[in-house]
C-alpha cells in the first residue's frame, strides 16, 4: 500500500499507542515509547513486520508508544495506513495482509 | 563480590570494613556501641531558642562546607523546608559539597536536584528518592553514589555512627519557643513525627522550623525541648494539599479488589489470624483494600486486630473507630483524616521509625508483625522485589519499610498485578533488588498466586483451604507470555547508588542508566 | 506470538455472566477473561464512537487472534442492520474466530437472516466451517419482545436472546424501577418465547454499579423468574449472579437422592418411580438431573453421579 496522505489512529491512553502516517520518499520509522529501554527493539521489529505486510515502503511512520502489547501495536499501524488510503471501513484483508 | 543474593558488589565499594549482604539475620545477637552526638551545654537561664532566620540559625550551628544535614519527610509532598534551607545555606551562605541525608525526597524537591546538578550537593542518603532529584542521579549527577536505605536502616546508620549529622533541621507543625514540637496545634499539621524524631536524638545539632508559635510549654511533644538547638519561625512549613491528602477512597477498580480479595482469604487461612493479631499495609491501592476484605473475616471468626501500625490511613482509622483494633502505632499519616485522628483518639499513638523498624535495637515492632501487605515494582523468580528502580532503570522510589516488615512479618504477602501497560512485574531477575527474596512469602497477582516455596506451612494452610496457587515461574511465564520477553537494561559502570540492606551491609548496587539507542 | 485459535463454541453451555468491554479500550480487552465470568462481550456498537468503528475492528481482530481468552466464551456486539458498519463488523467477527455475534436492536426472524447470510459467507471467505460462529438477538423493543419467538426459532445458530433495558425503557416511556414492574412483563415474554424456542435467556445489565442492594434484588428476581444469566458492565457484579444460580447444597442433595434412586428403579425395571415413599413423576426425575448437571457445571458438584 501508498500512504496518500497524514492519518492517524490510537490514543495516548496507557496501555495505547497512538500512529500517525504521511507521505514521504522513503520509509522512515520514528518511535517513542515509555517502555523503549526494555521495548524498543521489539516495537520497532512489529511496526516494520506490519508495514512489511502492507506492502508500505515510503512514507513517514511515527509511533507513541504507552506500553501497547504487539496486538495493539499491529491494529494501531494498520488502521493508520488504511485511513491514509481511505480503504479502512470495508473489505479489509483480515487473515491476509491483516494478520 | 556475590552477596547472599546473587548481586556482583565492586571491591572498591568494601573499603573501611563495609560488607556484602550475607542473608537477612546475619547480623543478629551482634553487639553494638551506639554513637552519640555532640552537645553544646546550655546553664544559663534565657528567655528562648527562637532565631530570626533560617540563616541565623545556621550560622548558630556552625553550618560549614562539607557537612551533613537532614531533613525528614513528614510533610510529604507539601515539605518546604528541605528546598528553604538549602537555598539559604547554598545562595545566602555560600556552602559547599553539601551531604543530604533526608529520610525521604520527592516533588517537593526539584530545587535540590539543581544543587545536585550544580555540583553543590554532593551525596545524598535517603530512604526514598523520586522525583527529579532520582532523574539526576541515575544520570550519574552526584560526585559520591547515593546511599538508599530502608526505614529502619537509617537509624541503625546513626547508632552505628555510620551516619552522622551536623545539623538537622526539622520541620513541625507547632512548637514553643524552646524547642517542643508537635506534628499538630499548627496551621499545617503532619501528625506523627516518627521519622523526625531520631533525627532530633542523634544530629550534634537541631533545628525545628515551624510556622506555628505554640504558648511554652507545647507539650505532649514529639520533639523535646533537650534536644533542640534553634527554633525558627517561618510563614509556611508546606502546602496543605499536598501534606496529607484527602481521604483516600477505597479503590473501587475491580482487579485491584479482586487481588485484595484473594490477599484476606490468605490471612484468614493462617494461623496468625487470631485475637489481638498485628498487622500492617502500604498504602498503594491493592494494599489498602486488603484491610477493607479483613473485616468480614474477623467478624467471621469474631476477632479483633490487636494494632496496626506503620504509615496510617484514615481507612485504618475508621476501623478503629468501628471497634475493629484496638491500637495503632503510627509513623507517618498519609492523610487528613489520619492526622487529626492521631491527635484525638487515646488508642492511637506515635512511634519514632527506630521503635518501628530498626535491627540496632533491642527488638522493634516489626519483629512482632503477623502480617504485612505490601506493593512492588517488580518481584523476581528468587522472590526478590524491587521498589526502587523503574523500567527503565531509574532511581524512582521508596524501600520505606518494606525490607524491615518484610523480614520481621511472620506472613509477608505481596500484592502486584502481573504486568502494568507492558512491564511485567512478575519477571526473571528484578532490576534492583530492594526486599532479599527469603523475606517474602506470597506473592499475589490478578493472574494466581504464588508462594515462596521456603514457606510449605503457609502452602499447608492455603491447600487446606482451597486456596489455588501457582509457582512463581509460571506467574513470570505468564508475564512474558502477556508482554513479551524485557531487552535487558543497558548500564554505563559508574555506581550511582548503593542499597543498603537493613543491617548495613550492601544489598545492590544501581549504575548509570546509559541511554537508549535502537543499534 | 503464535494465532489463537479457539475451540468449537457450545450453544448450550453455562451463561451465567456476559460482561460488556469496549472493542476499542487495548488496556480493557486484553485479559478480561481473569474476572472469571462466563463470556465476555466485546463491543463494537454503542462503547465506540462512529469515526473509530474501523479502529475497534483492527484491535478486536488482534485481540481475538493473540489473546488466550482460554475457557471463556467470546462474543462480539455489532452495529445494527441498519447501519453502514455492520457487514464489516461480521467478517472481522468470523475471520477472528468470535464465538458469537450480538445482533443488536433485534426485532424480526429477517434480521437474523439477514446476519445469518452475512455470517455464512465470511465463513466461506475466511475458510471457517460454515456453521460454527453463534449467533444471539438482543431484542430492545416492544417489537422485538413481540417477535421473540421468531427471532429464537431464526437460525440453528441462534443460542438465546436478551432484553436490553435502556432502549426498552425508552419506547416504553418509563423509568427505571426498584421493583421492575416497568419491563418484568417483556422479561416474561421473552423468557417464554426462549424457553419454548429451547435456547438462553438473558437480562439485562444493571446500570448503577454504586448501587448493590439495588443490584442484588434485581439479581434475586431474575433467578426466581428463571433466567440463564445477566449481562453485567462491572467484574464486580459476576460473583452474586454466580452465587446465587449455582444450586444450593440441599438442591443438589435432594436431586442426587432423586436420580440415583429413580436410575436404579429404572435399572430393576420399575416403571413407575417412588423416592421417600412419594410418586416422582419423569418432569421432576428430568430437573434433578439438570439441576446435578448445572452444579457441575457451577464447580459446586462433588459427588459421583
Amino acid at each position: 500500500m501508498v500512504i496518500e496522505k497524514t492519518a492517524m489512529a490510537g490514543t495516548l491512553e496507557s496501555s495505547d499507542a497512538q500512529v500517525t502516517v504521511s507521505p514521504a520518499d522513503a520509509l522512515e520509522i520514528v518511535i517513542e515509547s515509555s517502555v523503549i529501554n526494555q521495548y524498543g527493539r521489539q516495537i520497532k521489529a512489529t511496526v516494520e513486520e506490519t508495514l512489511d505486510r502492507l506492502g508500505v515502503t515510503t512514507g513517514l511512520v511515527s509511533v507513541v508508544d504507552k506500553g501497547a502489547l504487539d496486538c495493539t501495536l499491529k491494529a494501531r499501524v494498520e488502521c493508520a495506513v488504511f485511513r491514509s488510503c481511505d480503504a479502512s471501513m470495508s473489505n479489509i484483508p483480515w487473515g491476509g495482509a491483516i494478520q | 563480590m556475590i552477596n547472599a543474593v546473587g548481586r556482583d558488589i565492586p571491591d572498591y565499594l568494601l573499603e573501611n570494613g563495609k560488607e556484602v549482604y550475607q542473608g537477612r539475620f546475619a547480623k543478629d545477637g551482634q553487639v553494638l556501641k551506639r554513637d552519640a552526638p555532640t552537645c553544646v551545654m546550655n546553664e544559663k537561664p534565657v528567655a528562648d531558642k527562637l532565631c530570626a532566620s533560617i540563616r541565623e540559625a545556621c550560622e548558630k550551628c556552625g553550618a560549614h562546607d562539607g557537612m551533613t544535614i537532614s531533613f525528614h519527610h513528614a510533610f510529604r509532598n507539601g515539605d518546604y523546608t528541605a528546598s528553604m534551607v538549602c537555598k539559604v545555606l547554598v545562595e545566602e551562605m555560600g556552602i559547599k559539597d553539601l551531604r543530604v541525608a533526608a529520610t525521604s525526597l520527592g516533588d517537593a524537591h526539584n530545587l535540590l536536584a539543581d544543587y545536585i546538578e550544580q555540583g553543590i550537593i554532593v551525596q545524598v542518603q535517603a530512604s526514598g528518592v523520586r522525583g527529579r532529584i532520582g532523574d539526576v542521579i541515575s544520570a550519574g549527577k552526584l560526585k559520591e553514589p547515593a546511599i538508599i536505605r530502608s526505614h529502619g536502616g537509617r537509624p541503625r546508620a546513626l547508632m552505628a555512627g555510620e551516619l552522622h549529622i551536623d545539623i538537622a533541621f526539622l520541620a513541625a507543625a507547632s512548637c514553643d519557643k524552646v524547642g517542643n514540637a508537635s506534628g499538630n496545634g499548627g496551621k499545617n499539621n503532619c501528625g506523627s513525627m516518627g521519622y523526625a524524631i531520631p533525627d532530633s536524638k542523634y544530629a550534634d545539632r537541631v533545628v525545628v522550623l515551624t510556622d506555628t508559635l505554640a504558648p511554652f510549654p507545647n507539650v505532649p511533644a514529639s520533639i523535646k525541648c533537650e534536644d533542640v538547638d534553634c527554633v525558627v519561625v517561618v510563614d509556611e512549613i508546606g502546602d496543605p494539599k499536598r501534606i496529607g491528602t484527602k481521604e483516600a477512597r477505597v479503590t473501587q477498580d475491580p482487579r485491584n479488589l479482586m487481588m485484595a480479595e484473594r490477599a484476606a482469604d490468605i490471612i484468614a487461612c493462617t494461623p496468625w489470624f487470631v485475637d489481638g493479631f498485628s498487622y500492617q499495609t502500604g498504602a498503594g491501592g491493592p494494599s489498602l483494600a486488603v484491610t477493607r476484605f479483613l473485616e468480614e473475616r474477623m467478624d467471621a471468626k469474631q476477632i479483633k486486630m490487636g494494632v496496626a501500625f506503620g504509615g496510617i490511613t484514615g481507612n485504618m482509622c475508621d476501623l478503629q473507630d468501628r471497634g475493629y483494633v484496638r491500637k495503632i502505632v503510627d509513623t507517618q499519616d498519609f492523610d487528613t483524616k489520619a492526622i487529626a485522628h492521631l491527635h484525638d483518639c487515646p488508642d492511637h499513638v506515635e512511634m519514632t521509625v527506630s521503635d518501628y523498624a530498626n535491627p540496632a535495637n533491642k527488638g522493634a515492632y516489626v519483629n512482632y508483625l503477623d502480617y504485612m501487605i505490601l506493593a512492588a515494582l517488580e518481584v523476581d523468580t528468587k522472590f526478590h522485589v524491587n521498589v526502587i528502580t523503574g523500567s527503565d532503570g531509574v532511581v524512582r522510589g521508596a524501600p520505606g519499610g518494606h525490607p524491615d516488615t518484610a523480614a520481621g512479618s511472620k506472613c509477608c504477602i505481596i500484592v502486584t498485578p502481573l504486568v502494568r501497560g507492558r512491564m511485567p512485574t512478575i519477571c526473571k531477575d528484578v532490576t534492583t533488588v530492594t526486599t532479599p527474596g527469603e523475606c517474602v512469602d506470597v506473592v499475589v497477582t490478578d493472574y494466581g498466586t504464588a508462594v515462596n516455596p521456603a514457606r510449605q506451612d503457609i502452602i499447608d494452610c492455603m491447600d487446606a483451604a482451597g486456596i489455588p496457587h501457582v509457582s512463581i515461574e509460571w506467574l513470570q511465564e505468564k508475564a512474558y507470555s502477556i508482554v513479551g520477553e524485557p531487552d535487558p537494561l543497558q548500564w554505563e559502570d559508574k555506581v550511582v547508588a548503593i542499597v543498603e540492606a537493613r543491617d548495613g551491609s550492601i544489598l545492590d548496587v544501581i549504575r548509570q542508566v546509559k541511554p537508549y539507542t535502537f543499534e | 506470538m503464535a494465532k489463537i485459535t479457539r475451540p468449537k463454541p457450545n450453544k448450550d453451555r453455562l451463561r451465567r455472566t456476559m460482561m460488556f468491554m469496549n472493542a476499542q479500550r487495548p488496556g480493557l480487552i486484553k485479559d478480561a477473561y481473569i474476572y472469571g465470568c462466563d463470556s465476555i462481550m466485546l463491543d463494537l456498537e454503542d462503547a465506540v464512537a462512529v469515526n473509530q468503528k474501523d479502529a475497534a475492528r483492527f484491535s478486536l481482530y488482534h485481540a481475538l487472534t493473540t489473546i488466550d481468552y482460554g475457557d471463556t466464551e467470546v462474543i462480539v456486539r455489532i452495529n445494527g442492520t441498519d447501519t453502514e458498519y455492520w457487514q464489516e463488523d461480521v467478517r472481522v467477527c468470523v475471520a477472528g474466530g468470535a464465538d458469537g455475534i450480538r445482533i443488536p436492536k433485534c426485532e424480526t426472524a429477517a434480521q437474523v437472516q439477514e446476519v445469518e447470510a452475512a455470517v455464512e459467507a465470511a465463513e466461506k471467505e475466511f475458510g471457517v466451517e460454515v456453521g460454527r460462529t453463534l449467533l444471539m438477538a438482543a431484542l430492545e423493543s416492544p417489537l422485538g419482545i413481540m417477535n421473540a419467538y421468531e427471532i429464537c426459532t431464526a437460525s440453528d445458530r441462534m443460542l438465546g436472546c436478551a432484553i436490553s433495558g435502556g432502549d426498552f425503557r425508552t419506547s416504553m416511556h418509563v423509568q427505571i424501577e426498584p421493583d421492575g414492574i416497568e419491563i418484568n412483563t417483556a422479561r416474561a415474554m421473552m423468557l417464554l418465547a426462549a424457553r419454548a424456542a429451547g435456547v438462553q435467556c438473558l437480562d439485562t445489565m444493571y446500570p448503577n454499579l454504586d448501587d448493590e442492594e439495588g443490584y442484588r434484588q434485581e439479581v434475586d428476581l431474575i433467578v426466581r423468574m428463571g433466567f440463564d444469566g445477566k449481562s453485567l458492565i462491572n467484574p464486580k457484579q459476576i460473583a452474586y449472579v454466580h452465587e446465587r444460580l449455582a444450586p444450593t447444597p440441599k438442591q443438589i442433595a435432594h436431586s442426587e437422592k432423586i436420580v440415583r434412586s429413580c436410575r436404579e428403579q429404572a435399572d430393576a425395571g420399575v416403571g413407575v418411580y417412588v423416592v421417600d415413599g412419594k410418586m416422582v413423576d419423569p418432569p421432576f426425575f428430568k430437573e434433578a438431573e439438570r439441576i446435578i448437571e448445572l452444579a457441575k457445571k457451577c464447580g459446586v458438584y462433588h459427588g459421583d453421579l
